[in-house]
């Protein structure tokens, strides 16, 4: 089985995967970090967003063999201590239900804010849209977005 | 002093550890009496000192920190602990799958109790009899366990003033509860941690007092999330992240055709998958389905992604099924047919064919089948060890449904599974059945290691315990002043009970209490009439069951009938409600119906969204209520067409709860009904043909975006009132009030969900 090199959240990874093996089960049935969600696995929902070279992608349909040598960041990676402008304003608005999209949802706009740090409304409904929630905690996504955009996310 | 609490995990900020100080109070049996826990739970006030670190570092001990006193030979039914140091442990027997409930039962405990939340720690009890009712469906926690734990929390006031009191040598009325400490009448004070091991030698008393409301410091408040920060950091452990020592992973082919049998494997590909390990033939399910493991083959790997790749390589033949030829589209026709032949009646007043008016309106309601499709499927993980004790890790609703059931599957006494609870992902009824528990259970007997089963998303959508489809009809006759003088109403759906017995052909009698047979209208000629209907799948509850194409149907058909009229659909339908009363004839047991608690939601939703307003073209607005789950909603939406386009532009929900404990996540729960109420109303239902679902990802079954979700503007009810259910009620009145946009806007009627406009 072909090895690979990652740095994940700052530290050097070796993996033994399959080529075609996800990044998804890379990070959680291989390296053990669970942050990162399972929900759909074909990129339909945005549950395992993760960073790859600092862009938003979806690790479900992330094949290994194309991120030899990439540096990946995950939720538990964000921020050391859960101070993330975006983590903190989740908190702030109360957004989780269930709890389990939310991962997906923070590292999804945590990459597009870095080129959009004061979005409008709209420019958030039009770009979070790509990630599901089934408890409906939408318009708390929303406001929480912008609210960590006002305080400088 | 505890520094992280996160998920259950309890761990000293200083790294110390601490024994246990395993003293009870020994009275606890005339306390037992005083509890509605229920047979078999011993409600025991535990007041202990020290949680080892060493017992809570890792998963799983950390699901239960009680291990230490049942250790000690202890098995007490702790809901409340208290610490040397001060600290509150809280038992939380109750799942939490986004409800809060994990935050909304210490704020009724604190309260009570006179603690500090932020002293207060939350354990997750695991499956066992003695947690009392653990089954989180139904919206039941608050409802059904209030009360309880006030008594827990109260109980543990009156023991720490006893203990001050002792401590001060005084009485008990020189004593008063303050925040986290008692406090002298001369000013002294003693804090919770220093009363701890006095009042663990305590009494318990037989009939503690409430507080009266306006000592409550957290219980109507807006409670912050205790586990937001696992939430937001990954953190949380929820049933897909649990990791056992030298667990496998399995994913299982079952039969795409409900009810089928396997004819034949080759397996030869799937085991050359690189990461499989093995194959195993799961037996398969008799019939009633009931909570049985679906059966079909296995693939056991290193990996959730071997486990996958080699469950696709396998080859597998079905015998034919009994349900082979089902469509969804020949099961929506059989249905139609049959509401429009009489049926059998379980309500009847009057004679509705005599009832001539003026005018009548007919109409035929349909609501697809539906999935759960939360966000985490079904997973489980299970350990059964040589010894034959088994472990099941696993979000379940029903931690004590999954025990009994994984230990009939494994033939062994139930006291030999623990069901450890895990955050779960999502739920919404799907999460009560424990076939994924079994799954895993004997996969995990039949390889003799930790086994953990995942579902894919299209095994989730493929072979759920779908809502039923459903077709009614309908008809009215309106007198000259547009009132009905007749309603006529027939349902046709395969009932829950298929999944559990055998030749069950529609609904019964209790089937349409869901807002058909207690419709609550003041109309003098009514007839309800139950039709065939028969199970081609597993049926289950889906948030809210029943009530959502019943509430759809009946709110639908009074907005239809107040246009006939040339009527104000609010004040038609408040007209239809008539005066206030309790309907105790149509609810012959509690909860029973208020007509003025009814229309109170419904002119509350009206007003906040300024009713009667002139609306922008296009624009329509429609209302419904609903009383379901002991709590009354009303929806009013704004919504508009354009280009067969529908928007909803603005939601108003109005919740009468009666008393409201967490305001915070009642908003929450409402604003979320609205985005599943929508999903419903303008995404997908269940598709099959020749016998196989074929809607299989979030590309055929859609959900709800955020550039789709309105402006959400939810409304509570000031009530001192007995708590009602929050969960599920949000969610039927709001397709309703969509077709009533609709129809106002277009003229056209809504008569199926999902909408599709020709």
């Amino acid at each position: 089985m072909p090895t690979y090199t990652l740095t994940v959240n700052g530290q050097a990874h070796t993996v033994e995967a399959e080529p075609d093996m996800p990044l998804l089960w890379v990070l959680r049935d291989l390296i053990g970090l669970t942050g990162t969600k399972y929900a759909c696995g074909s990129a339909y929902c945005g549950a395992c967003a993760v960073h790859v070279n600092g862009s938003a992608q979806r690790s479900c349909v992330a094949a290994i063999s194309a991120l030899d040598g990439a540096d990946v960041t995950t939720i538990e990676g964000l921020s050391e201590d859960g101070t993330h402008p975006l983590q903190l304003a989740w908190n702030e608005v109360n957004v989780p239900q269930c709890g389990f999209c939310q991962a997906g949802q923070i590292m999804h706009a945590a990459a597009w804010m870095k080129d959009n740090p004061n979005p409008t409304a709209e420019e958030v409904d039009q770009n979070q849209s790509s990630n599901l929630c089934r408890c409906g905690t939408y318009q708390r996504i929303r406001e929480a977005i912008l609210l960590a955009a006002e305080k400088g996310a | 002093m505890y520094g992280l609490e996160i998920a259950g995990v309890i761990q000293p900020a200083d790294g110390s550890t601490q024994e246990p100080l395993t003293v009870l109070n020994v009275s606890r049996r005339r306390f037992l009496k005083q509890t509605a826990l229920g047979a078999g739970s011993v409600f025991v006030l535990g007041v202990f000192s020290g949680c080892r670190a060493d017992n809570l570092a890792a998963w799983p001990d950390r699901a239960e920190p009680m291990g230490s006193l049942e250790d000690a030979g202890f098995r007490p039914n702790v809901f409340v602990g208290l610490n040397d140091a001060g600290d509150v442990f809280i038992v939380c027997s109750r799942s939490e799958m986004g409800q809060g409930i994990r935050s909304s039962v210490p704020a009724i405990i604190a309260d009570e109790m006179g603690a500090d939340w932020d002293r207060c720690h939350i354990l997750q009890a695991t499956g066992h009899p003695r947690f009392g009712n653990q089954n989180t469906d139904g919206s039941r926690s608050i409802r059904n366990h209030f009360d309880d734990w006030r008594r827990a929390g109260a109980t543990a006031r009156e023991m720490l003033l006893a203990a001050a009191a002792q401590q001060w040598e005084t009485d008990t009325e020189s004593c008063s509860m303050g925040v986290h400490e008692v406090t002298h009448a001369d000013g002294r004070t003693l804090g919770f941690g220093e009363l701890a091991v006095t009042a663990a030698t305590l009494s318990a008393p037989n009939a503690p007092t409430f507080r009266p409301r306006s000592e409550w410091r957290y219980i109507g408040t807006d409670i912050d999330g205790r586990d937001n920060k696992a939430f937001v950091t990954g953190s949380a452990t929820f049933g897909i992240d649990v990791q056992v020592e030298g667990m496998r992973h399995a994913a299982i082919m079952r039969s795409p055709v409900f009810g089928g049998k396997v004819a034949s494997v080759d397996d030869t590909a799937a085991r050359a998958v690189p990461g499989v390990l093995d194959v195993v033939r799961l037996n398969d399910h008799s019939m009633p389905p009931a909570f049985q493991a679906l059966g079909g083959v296995a693939v056991i790997a290193e990996n959730t992604w071997a486990a996958f790749k080699g469950r696709d390589a396998l080859q597998v033949t079905w015998e034919r099924s009994p349900h082979q030829d089902w469509s969804t589209e020949a099961q929506r026709a059989a249905m139609d047919a049959a509401v429009q032949a009489a049926g059998t009646p379980v309500r009847n007043e009057g004679d509705v064919e005599a009832a001539a008016g003026q005018q009548v309106v007919e109409a035929t309601y349909h609501v697809a089948m539906l999935p759960h499709a939360s966000m985490e499927p079904p997973t489980a993980t299970a350990w059964v060890r040589p010894d034959g004790t088994c472990e099941v890790w696993a979000p379940s609703q029903a931690p004590q449904t999954a025990r009994g059931s994984v230990a009939g599957a494994l033939g062994v006494d139930p006291e030999a599974v623990t069901v450890h609870v895990t955050f779960l992902g999502g739920g919404f009824g799907r999460k009560s059945k424990p076939d994924y528990c079994i799954e895993a259970a004997l996969l995990s007997k039949a390889v003799g290691a930790p086994v953990k089963v995942t579902w894919s998303r299209e095994d989730d959508l493929r072979h759920d315990y779908y809502h039923p489809p459903s077709a009614q009809y309908m008809r009215a006759a309106l007198g000259e002043d547009g009132k009905p003088l007749s309603w006529l109403h027939r349902s046709s759906f395969p009932p829950i009970g298929s999944t559990f017995a055998n030749g069950v052909s529609g609904p019964g009698a209790g089937d349409l209490r869901s807002g058909v047979s207690n419709m609550p209208y003041v109309i003098p000629n009514v007839r309800v009439e139950t039709s065939e209907a028969f199970a081609h799948q597993r049926i289950g509850w889906l948030r809210s069951v029943y009530n959502i194409h019943h509430g759809f149907s009946v709110n639908a058909f009074v907005a239809e009938l107040a246009h006939a009229a040339g009527a104000d659909a609010r004040d038609y339908l408040l007209d239809l409600i008539g005066p206030d009363r309790e309907l105790n004839d149509l609810f012959p047991r509690p909860p029973v119906l208020d007509t003025a608690r009814l229309k109170g939601v419904i002119r509350r939703a009206a007003d906040e969204a300024g009713w009667g307003r002139t609306l922008p073209e296009g624009h329509g607005m429609g209302i419904a209520g609903h009383f379901s789950f002991s709590s009354y909603v009303a929806h009013v939406v704004d919504a508009s067409v354009e280009d067969g386009a529908i928007k909803v532009h603005r939601v108003d929900c109005a919740v009468d709860c009666g008393t409201a404990v967490n305001l915070d996540r009642i908003r929450s729960q409402m604003e979320g009904a609205t985005v599943f109420g929508l999903t419903i109303a303008l995404k997908d239902g269940i598709e099959a043909v020749d016998g196989r679902v074929t809607t299989g990802n979030f590309d055929t079954y859609r959900l709800l975006s955020l550039a789709e979700t309105p402006d959400t503007h939810v409304h509570i009810m000031d009530s001192e009132l007995p708590s009602g259910g929050v969960g599920e009620p949000g969610v039927p009145p709001l397709a309703p009030a969509l077709a009533g946009a609709i129809l106002q806007a277009t003229g056209r009627p809504v008569r199926s969900l999902p909408i599709r406009l020709a």
